[in-house]
């Protein structure tokens, strides 16, 4: 267990590294974040004011569209000096390897979101800090489970041909419980009259979710890699 | 408590590959490809472009599962020998699997946490050394040339000290002095009893290198001229009779 | 399943299709919803086919991953198609009701919404095994599993959010005048179903046959 963890954690760094040095997928994903943003709010915003729970759909889109370039990117990354052969060849635990990309790719994600977030608020004049331990689960929760998947697709994907516009293809039907939920409990959170229970139930849901998602990506993915 | 399968170090000194084939549909990469490597010895596979070279390295180095035939490395298939097997083998693909990104010093530090090797630095100062590589060792190999990367990339596979060597196209981009040396590097490698096999259009490099050749045409193994001359002429001699052992 | 069992089902599946729009006429009406309410008897074991499809196709992609038995791979897709296509009854069938009944033709409800989902990502395994080159039956067996371990998600969310849609406790409390050609509809379907299952695994089967003479002449040729 210890074996695996120590190469999730150098895959991860050496993730950070190499992202560091270029900053690329950090600068353009964000970039594209909030460009999506910008989009949503000449659609929604009517007469200078903002529909009545727009901004909770907005987060949720914006995110899974940035998420979806974003670990589209990560792999072709990979594939492109076919580093991610390199990485299949090494005696390790497959499941490490993709444990250590999900990590990098999940804490990707989370800074996105954090730069989402704020222009929605701004935006929006949205209020959706009420309940921060509730919306910051439901955000985190939320990205390892759309992560997850997505991941794996990402992955399966790399060496297949029309790449690019299979990975939304196939990764919006699997992760659309997790948007739904996640809108579904950023409305509770942020709405006029809170609903706690219900936030706390869509919570639970992505939970959920993310056990069966994450480990059912963790056990296709050492034969789904292997041609 | 009985350990892991594969996780007890496995080792082998013979290399058979038995009527393998490759195909998907219609189309077949390899077809009843047969032949054998000992220890100790530099085999050369010749081919033109398509005969299914790199899919034969990429399935000796485990990245491909054959269709049809068997692998054994020593008495073990891929399988049997699970994840120890991978520690032994070395593969140089044609794309050298460097992270451009980062340093020499750093993608032979992640090579090595990768393999759990626990020498790490001195074995990485002779991989460098060996590399000539030392006083570039923290420069982003963004700025190496080609020759330079191909020369890391080698170390790279090597670090590991794999049993066996795949290498595809190992003297592509690379001046004279270090094609020298990368022979000297695989001879070294043949008298520690490495099984190395090479994949190669550069046919008068390879020439005194290799210790034999297997030549590949659409998949199959064709049989090369073994009247003597040079490794060049006993290819063009095989591709025009076309002869399928 | 070979060539007797599936002309002896063909025959049995389409007496009951002549048999079932009969029972389905003589069955009493529904108190509030009339005669549209009849499109029940299609609509629901068309539904309940999707979901058998996802299922067999799930099940059959898991041994496909991981015993790598090819026979799997075969019924996989053959049930993708027909999840697919029974999927597409459903969804047809479904606006159709809602509009008479709720005036809508697109509820917006759970269930309706999440059996789309599921319809997408059988599409998308097809799509997957069309344009994603050699070695992409394992990727949209993959697929396959994830879609079918998002089926519970659907049912869930009958249960949980208030919809317009029929609760879910509708079939096991219905009467029998209403039951019996209910139930005759589900049996007529699933023989249809295992038909169009068999057949297009045969199919598939073919091809492989095909592949592997090509593959032989192949060698003829060139030794």
């Amino acid at each position: 267990m210890g074996e695996f963890f120590r190469v999730a954690w150098l895959v991860t760094c050496k993730d950070f590294r190499v992202e560091s040095r270029s900053r690329e997928m950090l600068y353009t994903t964000t970039f594209f974040a909030t460009s999506c943003v910008l989009v949503f709010s000449f659609a929604f915003v009517r007469g200078g004011q903002p529909i009545a729970g727009a901004e909770a759909g907005i987060v949720w889109v914006a995110l899974a569209y940035s998420g979806q370039l974003a670990l589209g990117r990560v792999f072709e990354r990979e594939l492109h000096h076919d580093a991610l052969r390199g990485l299949l060849l090494s005696p390790v635990d497959r499941a490490a390897i993709f444990v250590g990309k999900l990590l990098g790719i999940v804490f990707l994600m989370v800074i996105v979101e954090m730069v989402v977030v704020f222009f929605v608020s701004l935006f929006f004049s949205a209020t959706l800090f009420q309940y921060v331990p509730e919306f910051l689960a439901l955000m985190i929760t939320g990205t390892v489970g759309f992560a997850s998947v997505g991941a794996l697709f990402a992955a399966m994907l790399a060496r297949t041909q029309s790449r690019a516009v299979l990975l939304p293809v196939l990764l919006y039907p699997v992760t659309v419980p997790v948007l739904i939920a996640g809108v579904s409990g950023t409305v509770a959170l942020a709405q006029a009259d809170p609903n706690l229970d219900l936030a706390h139930f869509w919570i639970a849901l992505i939970v959920v979710f993310d056990v069966v998602f994450l480990t059912l990506s963790l056990w296709t993915f050492e034969p789904l890699m292997t041609e | 408590m009985q350990p892991k399968p594969g996780s007890v170090p496995f080792d082998f000194d013979q290399l058979t590959v038995s009527d393998v084939s490759r195909f998907y549909g219609r189309r077949r990469a390899l077809s009843h490809v047969s032949m054998a490597l000992r220890a100790g010895e530099i085999v050369g596979l010749l081919g033109p472009n398509g005969a299914g070279k790199s899919t034969l390295l990429s399935l000796l180095a485990t990245l491909l599962v054959p269709s049809a035939g068997c692998v054994r490395y020593g008495d073990r298939t891929a399988r049997e020998a699970g994840a120890a097997l991978r520690a032994q083998v070395g593969f140089l693909s044609h794309e050298l699997q460097l992270y451009p990104e980062l340093t020499a010093r750093e993608n032979l530090e992640f090579s090595a946490g990768l393999y759990g090797l626990v020498d790490a630095s001195r074995r990485i100062g002779n991989a460098l050394e060996q590399a000539k590589l030392t006083n570039r060792a923290d420069e982003p190999i963004l700025s190496f040339s080609r020759g330079m990367r191909q020369r890391l990339a080698l170390e790279r596979v090597l670090l590991h000290t794999p049993r066996l060597v795949l290498l595809d196209e190992p003297f592509t981009g690379l001046d004279e002095s270090s094609s020298r040396s990368l022979t000297d590097r695989l001879h070294e490698l043949r008298d520690r009893c490495q099984l190395v096999l090479l994949a190669t259009h550069d046919l008068d490099t390879v020439d005194g290198v290799v210790d034999r050749a297997v030549m590949l045409r659409e998949g199959h193994v064709m049989q090369l001229d073994d009247s003597g001359g040079s490794l060049r002429e006993r290819y063009r001699e095989g591709l025009s009779r076309g002869r399928r052992i | 399943m070979n060539q007797r069992i599936l002309t002896g089902l063909l025959v049995v599946g389409a007496v009951m299709f002549v048999v079932a729009p009969v029972l389905i006429a003589l069955a009493p009406y529904e108190s509030t919803m009339g005669l549209v309410q009849k499109i029940f008897y299609f609509h629901v074991p068309v539904w309940f086919m999707m979901f058998l499809a996802v299922f067999i196709c799930g099940i059959a992609s898991g041994v496909y991953l991981f015993k790598e038995k090819p026979t799997a791979d075969r019924l996989a897709v053959s049930a993708a198609e027909l999840a697919v296509l029974f999927g597409l009854l459903g969804l047809t069938t479904g606006p159709l009701w809602a509009r008479v009944s709720w005036g809508l033709w697109w509820p917006w409800d759970a269930r309706t919404t999440l059996a789309l989902i599921l319809e997408m990502n059988f599409i998308a395994y097809l799509l997957l095994r069309k344009y994603g080159g050699p070695g992409s039956e394992k990727l949209a067996a993959g697929l396959a599993i994830f879609g079918m371990f998002n089926v519970p998600f659907v049912y869930v969310s009958v249960n949980v959010w208030r919809t317009l849609h029929p609760q879910t406790t509708v079939v096991p409390t219905l009467p029998l005048e209403m039951g019996a050609p209910f139930w005759f509809s589900v049996l007529a379907y699933l023989i249809l179903f295992l038909v169009m299952l068999g057949v297009r695994r045969r199919l598939e089967e073919q091809r492989a046959v095909i592949d592997r003479l090509h593959l032989s002449l192949e060698e003829g040729y060139s030794s």
